[in-house]
């Protein structure tokens, strides 16, 4: 199978059809198509990718605005998902299936048909020997006989020699492997069309319900309706996290985990759960996994009378690993508009000239850096709007202020007053619904033995033909074939020499070929 | 012991291993060197069956390195008894530096690093159990040496406890076994080199390098050993998408680190085929088996200290 014809294209369309199968399904191609798989996933580890990291992929884009785009046109941001991609790997399944459908219909026939009979001459196998033995022929062969079948060799005896082959296993193996990768493809295609995936940041003492609107992110399989949602919600209560304090990497997160109740439908018992970064909770085959967590800075906004138009906690995203974290306060039914951009340290730098940026993640100096503006926000252009930005571009800024907790800042243009009273945390959790995921360990477990079977299991052929000359001594002449890399039939030949012939170490030999079964 | 002193004898271990494997390095290299200078003279070897031509017969008896020259043989017993010894040093020093940290000694760079170094000897000197491989001692010494000294070097860092994705007895799985994947892809990156090497020679009628096998007898030993490393690294990976589904939900995302693996997982795939595709089981196959090993290496120090990725977590 390995060994290639050379095809010379036929006339016809037919043929054509015929020749390009043919080309597309040789293992020349396999292998020209799997370095086009390896070449064609290096790009994705280089861009940032949408699906993993959207504001980054914005972010090139706009810093290379020449190149960016064309980035951009030939896929480079979504290389996973391009075109290209996947016509390499389609290419490369199509060539899969078109490989292994004939060879496992090769493999069934020769699993019951029996091996090949003895070539005419023996001796001009690389691997043969020719001997002179004091028993009858017959009984030479039935020796050879015995023993391979003990040894489950597949035999055929003809009227005066014997062929046997062994460890069909190895291409049953192969063949199972190249199925399994087929069976993870379908699998990954099953969680793509009918998963789904969506994220949502939830603050303390706050809760989620499964639906569509609650999600700040979504992303669903093709045939996943809003519908199919399971009918859960759950509450955060409390959100624990510590970091590294000694000096070996300070700031690293040493634990993080969040307490929650939660109702498997609305009005079930509530149940409550601890969900950390390894163990996330399921319910109803979805599930909720702890990925990311922040801060949520407490403001009170006052107005020139000293009304209370604001007061809340807002969820400010964390920009980098000591958590320097950004978000708005939008107050839009004030006349004019008035919004704040804000900038959260948890732990503030003490010299000033590092500016606005978090020396520590953990809340030892929490601070805020406002810049307050004033002006239209854009809301009644329609467009939907990120609570996380504000739209200044028709607004005035009134001025920038630091705030510690506790202090007020009166605005410069006698419009009100922001206070910063405190903080909450908040938890991000992404839930997920994956009904392919099982398939695809199946088909990785299938691949892993299909593998096993495949690069350890030798298959081989001997046969040994045993004939009377004209002087009535009996010449026995024996030979094997196998694959270069399974090169220990001369060791299995020489066995098979002393058990057949009446060398006295033949009890020896046969306990050094079962020491070598067990291995 | 206090964890100063836990911390200072792990250096130490891992100091004086790297000592070791120098002395071993420069043993081989002695042996290296002094083969070169003499023709290897191949012993007929004695064989008692009546086989038409075959030379497979001989393989085991002949595998090794039949040489008259003592001192080259002499220093490479002595490269490899010192190998064994740094070995067992830089073992200590793994296992001190997990005590130290309370847990296993898989938390950073640095870590990872003198770990690997351990399978790189570890993979080797299992093999030199089972058959003589004292030629390519030199090409596993050395890259056990530069992967310690860039762990000492670049990737030092004081223990500290593990990062909450890394708390699962995943990371104990799957980490092993890559671990031994970085020591047997080494190791058939070596002996690809190896068999290119002597591919050349051959082809231009030369007996090129003294003491080590045939361009075919390295090809199978890479083989082998990659025939072996193969499903681990599959493993390995199914392993690691494991456990992304229970810290990230998907199990698989195309991190870069994912990325790479996958890439590495590709090319050795590739090589298995080329093994049995006429016109590239020669020199394309050793040269496919040196481009998985790149693969690997660039996703074990590129995508850690370059990238940013999820799995950038360990503070290098
Ligand atoms: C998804 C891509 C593929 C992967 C990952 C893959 C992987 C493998 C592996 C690991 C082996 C075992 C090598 C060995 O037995 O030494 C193998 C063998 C084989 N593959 Fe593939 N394969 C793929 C696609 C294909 C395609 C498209 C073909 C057909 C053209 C093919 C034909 C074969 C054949 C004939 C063998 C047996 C070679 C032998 O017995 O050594 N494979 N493959």
């Amino acid at each position: 199978m390995s060994k290639q014809e050379l095809i010379l294209p036929p006339m016809g369309a037919l043929g054509f059809v015929r020749y390009t199968w043919r080309q597309l399904t040789s293992m020349k191609t396999a292998l020209i198509l799997l370095f086009l798989l390896a070449i064609a996933s290096v790009p994705g580890s280089i861009f940032p990718q949408r699906g993993n990291n959207p504001l980054r992929v914005n972010e090139w884009i706009a810093d290379s605005p020449v190149s960016g785009p064309i980035f951009d046109a030939l896929g480079f941001f979504d290389v996973y998902s391009s075109p290209w991609f996947a016509a390499v790997y389609l290419l490369l399944f199509i060539s899969l299936i078109g490989c292994v459908l004939p060879r496992t219909k090769v493999h069934w026939r020769a699993m019951f048909a029996p091996p090949p009979p003895a070539p005419r001459n023996l001796l001009r196998l690389p691997e043969s020997m020719s001997f002179e033995a004091s028993a009858s022929a017959d009984e030479v062969l039935a020796r050879g006989r015995k023993y391979l079948s003990d040894k489950r060799w597949r035999l055929l005896v003809a009227e005066n020699s014997v062929a046997a082959e062994k460890g069909y296993l190895r291409e049953t193996g192969n063949l199972l492997f190249h199925f399994s990768l087929i069976l993870i493809l379908v699998a990954i295609a099953l969680g793509g069309l009918l998963g789904w995936k969506g994220n949502v940041i939830v603050r303390t003492g706050q809760g989620f319900s499964n639906t569509l609107t609650q999600y700040d992110a979504w992303g669903g399989g093709r045939f996943t309706g809003a519908s199919r949602l399971s009918p859960f919600s759950f509450t955060l209560d409390k959100f624990n996290v510590e970091f590294e304090r000694s000096e070996a990497q300070r700031g690293a997160p040493k634990l993080f985990e969040a307490d929650v109740t939660y109702r498997r439908v609305p009005g079930a018992d509530a149940e409550n759960v601890r969900i950390e970064v390894n163990t996330p909770l399921e319910i109803d085959g979805a599930k909720v996994f702890l990925v990311g967590h922040g801060y949520a800075p407490h403001f009170v906004v006052r107005d020139a009378g000293g009304e209370i138009t604001f007061d809340d906690n807002v969820v400010f995203l964390p920009q980098d690993g000591n958590f320097t974290s950004t978000g708005v306060v939008k107050i839009p039914d004030s006349d004019p508009q008035l919004g704040f951009q804000g900038i959260f340290v948890p732990t503030a730098a003490s010299n000033n000239l590092r500016g606005p940026i978090s020396i520590f993640p953990g809340p030892d100096d929490p601070a805020v850096f406002m810049s307050a503006w004033r002006g239209d926000m854009g809301l009644d252009s329609g467009a939907p709007q990120s609570v996380y930005r504000l739209d200044t571009a028709a607004m005035e800024q009134i001025g920038i202020v630091a705030l510690r907790q506790g202090q007020t800042w009166t605005l410069p243009d006698g419009s009100g007053s922001i206070a910063f009273t405190g903080f909450e945390r908040w938890a991000s959790f992404q839930i997920a619904f994956d009904p392919g995921k099982e398939i695809a360990l199946l088909g990785a477990v299938l691949a892993i033995t299909g593998l096993l079977l495949t690069l350890f299991i030798r298959r081989r052929r001997v046969w040994i033909t045993a004939t009377t000359n004209t002087e009535g001594v009996t010449v026995v002449n024996l030979a094997g074939l196998a694959r270069i890399e399974s090169a220990d039939l001369p060791g299995e030949l020489q066995l098979l020499c002393s058990v057949v012939s009446d060398l006295p170490d033949t009890a020896s030999a046969r306990s050094t070929d079962e020491m070598r079964e067990q291995k | 012991m206090s964890a100063t002193q836990l911390a200072a004898a792990s250096n130490a271990a891992v100091y004086a291993s790297m000592v070791t494997l120098t002395f071993a390095m420069v043993s081989f290299a002695i042996s290296f060197a002094s083969g070169r200078r003499r023709v290897a003279v191949v012993a007929p070897v004695p064989h008692q069956m009546n086989s038409s031509g075959s030379t497979a017969v001989l393989t085991r008896s002949a595998g090794g390195t039949p040489t008259n020259d003592q001192t080259g043989i002499r220093s490479a017993n002595i490269g490899m008894s010192l190998t064994w010894l740094g070995f067992v040093v830089l073992l200590a020093g793994v296992v001190l530096r997990g005590v130290w940290a309370g847990r296993v000694p898989w938390g950073n760079m640095y870590e990872f690093s003198i770990t690997s170094a351990l399978g790189i000897l570890g993979v080797f000197l299992l093999i030199s159990l089972r058959r003589d491989v004292r030629w390519l001692g030199l090409f596993i010494v050395i890259p056990a040496l530069l992967t310690l000294g860039l762990a000492v070097t670049v990737l030092y860092t004081e223990a500290a406890q593990l990062v909450p994705a890394l708390k699962s007895y995943w990371l104990i799985i799957h980490v092993s076994a890559a671990i031994i994947c970085a020591g047997a892809f080494t190791l058939a990156a070596s002996t690809a080199g190896l068999a290119l090497v002597q591919s050349r020679a051959e082809r231009r009628g030369k007996s090129g390098l003294a003491r080590v096998p045939s361009a075919e007898k390295l090809r199978t030993l890479t083989y082998r050993v990659l025939a072996f490393a193969f499903p681990l690294w599959t493993f390995a990976v199914v392993a690691g998408a494991i456990w992304a589904e229970n810290a990230w939900g998907r199990y698989w995302g195309w991190d870069p680190k994912e990325t790479w693996a996958f890439i590495t997982w590709v090319i050795y795939a590739a090589y298995l085929h080329a093994r049995s595709t006429v016109g590239w089981r020669g020199d394309r196959a050793s040269w496919v088996a040196i481009a998985g090993w790149a693969a690997f290496i660039i996703n074990y120090f590129g995508v850690n200290i370059f990238i940013n990725s999820l799995h950038s977590y360990s503070g290098v």
